[in-house]
């Protein structure tokens, strides 16, 4: 895997990348003491010797926006959790990560925890939570046994437990493993699945920040989220927020797969261009093949055509083109590859996750799924694309979470983008792109 | 005869309570701790998380169906998950998945007679960035070529050769 951090070095005086992915390729950091050595916890020592709301208001001036895909402002949801109540607080962290293209959570989790612990420190201090726990998706066998060795070291250190480095404040924290389903990435249903239920989503409100784990006050933040936050502490506010664009905050970590020469993890400043994170840091399409499509940020986000693909690469611009940036996992699929294909692997991914509890979302993504595989399959009638956009129009806003927009949205992209495509596969009866 | 935890897991259990502010919470660390040790979560070993955790055994069913790594039926020695999402996909993981299917005689939620395999397409597994990934019991085998395939199948081959200790693998041990 090609991993290289792209050096992210801008305006004098900006402190230089890499600031998320700064272990090499093979490299790892599992070694406390190695961390040490390389400045590590200095943004928690910071952090502890300042009022929680000020740390709270540091993140909120930094504009740090959630990396999970939602791209909410990390302080603001911190600002949420009410400082009357006598109850509990929790932070939690997502690292269930499971939209498909996404592999960016992974790079913390088995090749350096430490950052993202610090961040959990620094995260529970500002919102006054005693206790976290580490949602890691059950697949991630060898990375939950990385995270749990991590967090022994910290409690052997005096860096977690009772009277975190003497300043008075307690932390215990926990990895708690998933087991196997997408839903639980939506951050209701991951608290459902941490209380021992099925992973269906909550009606909100409540939102988590008031009614969440256990009843009490909880906030919920992605891996990458909560890695950014010793940045903001080490670097400032001023700073971080250079890092990216105005509104949005910091380096980020993208994920580019499908056919591409270099597949892999690239951190860059947020808002770098797609074209750029294509061509020049995953090397081109194999064989300098032309783009068909991109889907630009986990499967769930809109396809772009090759078109649409000259976009700065943040929450705001990916938006203004009728998509997302998501968890900005890209996936490249070049001419000569069947869309209809391509969709069949989406639309069959969210049938499989669909949680049951709505009806448009169990009855619509199962709908979804069983006319695109009769296109691929060249048993579509004609009428299927009006027929697929009818279903997902009446899939979006319907349901309690956005599983339901997310297997709805590549279904209405694709059927208007690639309609030719799936026009023919009615007409001729087959898939016109296979070779038998 | 009646399932128990071994020591080992037993002290892993013993371990999980305290984390939680109540036993309901401790349910889903549990039954991926008892579908590691039975190797699956037959009737038996969900009786026997609910006796554990004072739960109804209706709850701990609940629960426990609703995740695909809770595995409600045997697998085999090596479960061999193929990712068919779509990077995989575009990645050529077809093809591999019909070559393992090819080689090992079995289809997708099949067991080799011996009980040395078993094989599962399974939805994404995040290693996009270096697909197409299989996952075999705990470990992940990226930027899988049919070649690459023969040759892991030799070494878990000889694996169970040279000893007979190993148990089926599941999800994460917390």
């Amino acid at each position: 895997m090609s991993d290289d951090a792209v050096d992210s070095t801008r305006a004098s005086g900006q402190p230089s990348g890499p600031f998320l992915l700064r272990c090499g390729p093979g490299e790892a950091i599992l070694r406390l003491d190695d961390h040490l050595a390389r400045g590590g916890f200095e943004p928690v020592r910071k952090a502890l010797a300042m009022d929680p709301d000020a740390v709270t208001d540091e993140v909120k001036r930094a504009s740090l926006r959630g990396r999970g895909g939602a791209g909410f402002p990390a302080g603001v949801k911190w600002g949420f959790i009410p400082k009357d109540s006598p109850k509990p607080k929790y932070l939690v962290v997502n690292a269930d990560e499971g939209e498909p293209g996404t592999f960016k959570d992974r790079y913390f989790l088995e090749r350096d925890p430490f950052p993202l612990l610090e961040g959990v420190i620094i995260a529970s201090y500002a919102i006054r939570a005693n206790v976290s726990y580490i949602y890691i998706r059950g697949e991630f066998v060898r990375q939950i046994g990385i995270v749990e060795d991590a967090i022994r070291q910290l409690y052997d250190r005096g860096f977690l437990g009772r009277n975190v480095l003497g300043t008075g404040f307690s932390l215990d924290v926990y990895v708690h493993p998933g087991a196997g389903a997408y839903i639980c990435g939506e951050e209701s249903a991951l608290l459902e699945s941490i209380e021992g239920k099925p992973g269906r989503p909550r009606n909100r409100p409540p939102f988590p920040a008031q009614v969440g784990l256990f009843g009490c006050p909880t906030i919920i933040n992605n891996v990458e989220t909560i890695a950014c936050v010793p940045l903001v502490l080490r670097h400032g506010a001023d700073a971080f927020l250079k890092m990216g664009v105005p509104g949005d905050g910091g380096p980020k970590i993208y994920c580019v797969s499908g056919h591409v020469k270099r597949p892999g993890l690239y951190e860059a400043p947020m808002g770098t261009n797609l074209k750029t994170l294509i061509y020049e840091y995953a090397g081109g399409t194999l064989g300098d093949r032309p783009i068909l499509g991109v889907i630009p940020g986990g499967s769930s986000t809109p396809v772009l055509t090759a078109d649409e693909i000259d976009v700065a690469m943040d929450f705001n611009s990916v938006r203004a083109k009728g998509s997302m940036l998501g968890s900005a996992a890209t996936v490249v699929f070049t001419e000569g590859t069947c869309p209809v294909s391509v969709l069949v692997r989406i639309t069959r991914f969210y049938a499989h996750e669909s949680c049951g509890q709505c009806t448009p979302c169990r009855e619509g993504t199962g709908w979804l799924e069983r006319v695109v595989e009769s296109i691929e399959h060249g048993t579509g009638r004609p009428g299927d694309c009006d027929l697929l956009l009818s279903a997902a129009g009446q899939i979006l806003g319907n349901t309690i979470c956005a599983l339901g927009d997310a297997a709805a949205m590549p279904v209405q992209s694709f059927v208007t983008k690639f309609r030719a495509d799936f026009e023919r596969h009615i007409a001729e009866g087959r898939c016109p792109y296979s070779r038998a | 005869m009646a399932l128990r935890f071994c020591p080992d897991n037993e002290a892993r259990f013993q371990a999980l309570l305290p984390r939680y502010p109540n036993r309901r919470a401790a349910l889903i660390p549990t039954l991926v701790l008892a579908n590691r040790e039975f190797g699956y979560l037959s009737r038996e070993a969900m009786e026997y998380v609910a006796s554990r955790l004072g739960l109804p055994e209706s709850y701990v069913l609940n629960t426990a169906t609703f995740y695909t790594l809770l595995r409600k039926h045997p697998v085999g020695r090596f479960h061999i998950q193929v990712c068919v999402n779509v990077s995989c996909y575009l990645r050529g993981a077809d093809h591999l998945a019909d070559h393992l299917k090819r080689v090992l005689g079995i289809g997708f939620g099949e067991v080799t007679p011996d009980g040395l395999f078993s094989l599962e397409g399974v939805q994404c597994l995040a290693s996009c960035g270096t697909a197409p990934a299989i996952q075999v019991n705990d470990d992940y085998h990226e930027e899988m070529t049919p070649e690459k395939v023969d040759r892991l199948l030799d070494a878990l081959r000889r694996q169970a050769l040279g000893s007979g200790g190993d148990r089926p693998g599941t999800g994460g041990v917390p």
